[in-house]
């Protein structure tokens, strides 16, 4: 099994998860940076940010799986070129590998996340996974998501002895990870647009984890939207952190949220702030028809998230912060002083 | 052993988290920054499931199961729909729908009291005033919820935008109308001729727009839902339209920008006020359509000639109740 973007958030985890598993053979993950949870068996290969040397990983390792985790979805955490290169080169540069002549290739599964489905005033309040979005995609983001999907589906197309299943997630939220709207719901005060009480859909982190191992699992091929039940107006989700908000005038709003981003107090991209005029809603009923059943509704992981931020802030960050060593690694794995099993 | 031979039904622990009610699953005995293996793995099954099948700990549904707890902790419905604003905006309305209006029902007993149906009636006056009284006339008589559908214009309005999703409204679209009026068997109210109705001049009062391109029609056969068309009278002489300023709604970007005879009368007022015009209102037979519901296309004729029926329908009885109304203000 391959899985890109391992020291990421979402690699690191469905690594874990992996390895719990005694059929799951090999895991071989890939990132440009080092790994950020402990990792028992994962082999961690540091490649460039647009993988130009997957083709040989796959043919080495005789990879049957590929668990594609590395789309940045944050456009806070990189410039736009940056994240272009990641998210369209680098799956494009896995697909190539994946359907290179004579590859192991058998299942794929992508994240990608409900901003496909953009944010406009005449959206409909829940999008299945074949709604089209209402408008043509302006943001980076967006734009570069769409065209990682138009890849799968085009990968999809040429290989159909190969499963691919296309994840979106809608907003994630729990206990650890950090997004725009994390860090906006640990402000004193939680900003809003004047006038505007949009309905957001959450889904917790440990559902993100389950859904990819479900779907992997079962062999589902598709498209699936993975989005906690319930959506709640903005307001909602602010009272059950115990905050306020505080109203940012609905119009020429970048000339406050673009200070406010240099102060490093919270960054809300555009994308974000449509969301807090509109909101989004996506129809989960396709996987949980197949039998998926979520652990947490959009407010239990609203709960959730603020429960360890009030844990988070009485006692730290937690004592051990894991550091990847790459001779500790390498020694706990390949020595022969080490008894295995 | 326990992990050795788990029979098929057995709950996990995971199975048991997501059958309690909300308030508890909050409460998990997981600390906040425990690894997130802890949860997504049970130490139970992730150690040597011999079969092999369980990488994730889901449980496969079974039959019988309850239905999950709704996912709803406030009075805000997924449709933005608010039943407290609703009992205030009933309280403060009901006198100017009492006794300002003075509404009038024809045949209230042709809407049903329970399944889904898709209403339908002439629209007017330069603020529509003809969808609070149905939605009003329709929850205190029925004591069932309307949801309206609107144009997204409304959306893009703060404050007014809320305020029309909290009491009922939300954006035409198709998937919308769908899921109410199908999956949750609720009361739907569509105006087909969209802003034509409303943007029409004084003089063109009661003469029905286009309906459209028969949307609500195809809407309703796919829902598997009657229309119950209804006719409206009164609301084009509660706020009409003397003349029309194009360029200057294009400027400000709103569908269209009225000078009301209610302007004219009542200054800065009048941008609001309503003249007390009596308000009628027939509903009219529903109309099935014996068609499968679900299906993807409908044949296009077909749907152009129901909906084109329905519109001559409200049409005719327009002309029939303005026939037999004697005062515009008394009925």
């Amino acid at each position: 099994m391959l899985v890109t973007g391992l020291g990421t958030f979402w690699g690191g985890r469905v690594a874990q998860a992996l390895e719990q598993d005694p059929q799951v053979e090999v895991i071989v993950g890939l990132d440009t940076t080092e790994p950020t949870v402990e990792l028992e068996r994962t082999e961690y290969v540091r490649v460039d940010a647009n993988y130009s040397i997957l083709a040989r990983i796959v043919r080495a390792a005789q990879i049957d799986t590929i668990i594609h985790t590395f789309l940045v979805v944050d456009p806070t955490q990189m410039s736009r070129r940056a994240m272009h290169e990641v998210n369209v080169i680098g799956t494009m540069n896995l697909f190539a590998a994946a359907s290179a002549p004579a590859s192991t290739v058998r299942n794929v599964i992508v994240k990608s996340s409900t901003m496909v489905y953009g944010c406009a005033p005449e959206d409909p309040v829940w999008f299945r996974e074949d709604t089209p979005r209402s408008r043509t995609a302006r943001s980076g983001v967006e734009r570069s998501l769409e065209a990682v999907e138009s890849y799968v589906r085009d990968f999809a197309e040429d290989n159909p002895h190969v499963n691919v299943a296309l994840l979106r997630f809608s907003n994630v939220i729990g206990a650890e990870i950090e997004t725009p709207l994390s860090r906006a719901l640990e402000l004193p005060v939680v900003p809003s647009l004047l006038g505007f009480d949009p309905r957001f859909q959450f889904v917790h982190e440990v559902d993100v984890i389950r859904s990819m191992l479900f779907v992997l699992d079962r062999n589902l091929p598709g498209v699936f939207n993975v989005a906690g039940d319930g959506l709640l107006p903005w307001s909602e989700v602010v009272r059950i952190c115990g905050k306020r908000t505080v109203a940012l005038p609905p119009w020429g709003t970048q000339f406050l949220t673009v200070p406010m981003a240099q102060l490093r107090l919270v960054d809300l991209p555009d994308e974000y702030l449509q969301l807090l005029r509109y909101g989004r809603g996506v129809d989960n009923s396709r996987l949980k028809d197949l039998g998926f059943r979520y652990e947490f509704t959009s407010a239990s992981a609203v709960e959730a998230f603020i429960e360890a931020v009030r844990l988070r802030s009485t006692i730290g960050e937690g004592a051990g912060v894991y550091r990847y060593e790459r001779d500790v690694e390498q020694f706990f794995r390949h020595s022969p002083a080490v008894v295995r099993d | 052993m326990e992990d050795d031979d788990r029979p098929a039904g057995t709950e996990r622990p995971v199975a048991e988290v997501t059958e309690r009610p909300v308030a508890e699953v909050t409460e998990l005995p997981r600390p906040a920054n425990a690894p997130l293996t802890g949860a997504v793995t049970d130490p139970a099954d992730g150690g040597a499931p011999s079969t092999g099948r369980a990488l994730v700990p889901v449980p496969d549904p079974e039959p019988g199961i309850d239905e999950p707890p709704s996912p709803r902790t406030g009075d805000v419905d997924e449709w933005g729909r608010s039943e407290h604003m609703r009992a205030i905006a009933r309280r403060l309305y009901d006198p100017v729908y009492r006794k300002w209006f003075r509404a009038e029902w024809e045949g209230l007993e042709k809407i049903p009291s329970d399944g889904g149906a898709l209403l339908v009636a002439n629209h007017a006056a330069a603020i529509p005033s003809d969808a609070p009284v149905i939605m009003h006339g329709i929850e205190t008589e029925l004591h069932r919820p309307v949801y309206g559908l609107a144009d997204n214009f409304f959306r893009e309005v703060p404050v007014v935008g809320t305020l029309w999703s909290r009491l009922g409204g939300l954006p035409a679209h198709p998937d919308n109308a769908y899921r109410l009026l199908h999956d949750q068997k609720q009361l739907v109210l569509v105006f087909p001729e969209g802003t034509k109705g409303p943007a029409k001049l004084y003089g063109e009062r009661y003469q029905l727009r286009r309906f459209g391109r028969g949307g609500f029609v195809e809407i309703a056969m796919r829902a598997g839902v009657p229309v119950i068309p209804i006719a409206v009278v009164g609301a084009e002489e509660s706020m009409p339209t003397v003349v029309r300023v194009p360029h200057l709604a294009s400027l400000i970007g709103v569908p269209y920008l009225p000078i009301t005879a209610n302007m004219l009368a009542m200054g800065p007022l009048g941008v609001v006020g309503y003249f007390p015009a009596k308000f009628k209102l027939r509903v009219l037979d529903p109309v099935h359509f014996d068609v499968p519901a679900s299906q993807e296309r409908y044949s296009k004729s077909r749907v152009m000639e129901e909906s084109e029926a329905i519109r001559d329908r409200i049409q005719t009885a327009l002309y029939d109740m303005l026939r037999h109304r004697r005062s515009v203000w008394f009925g």
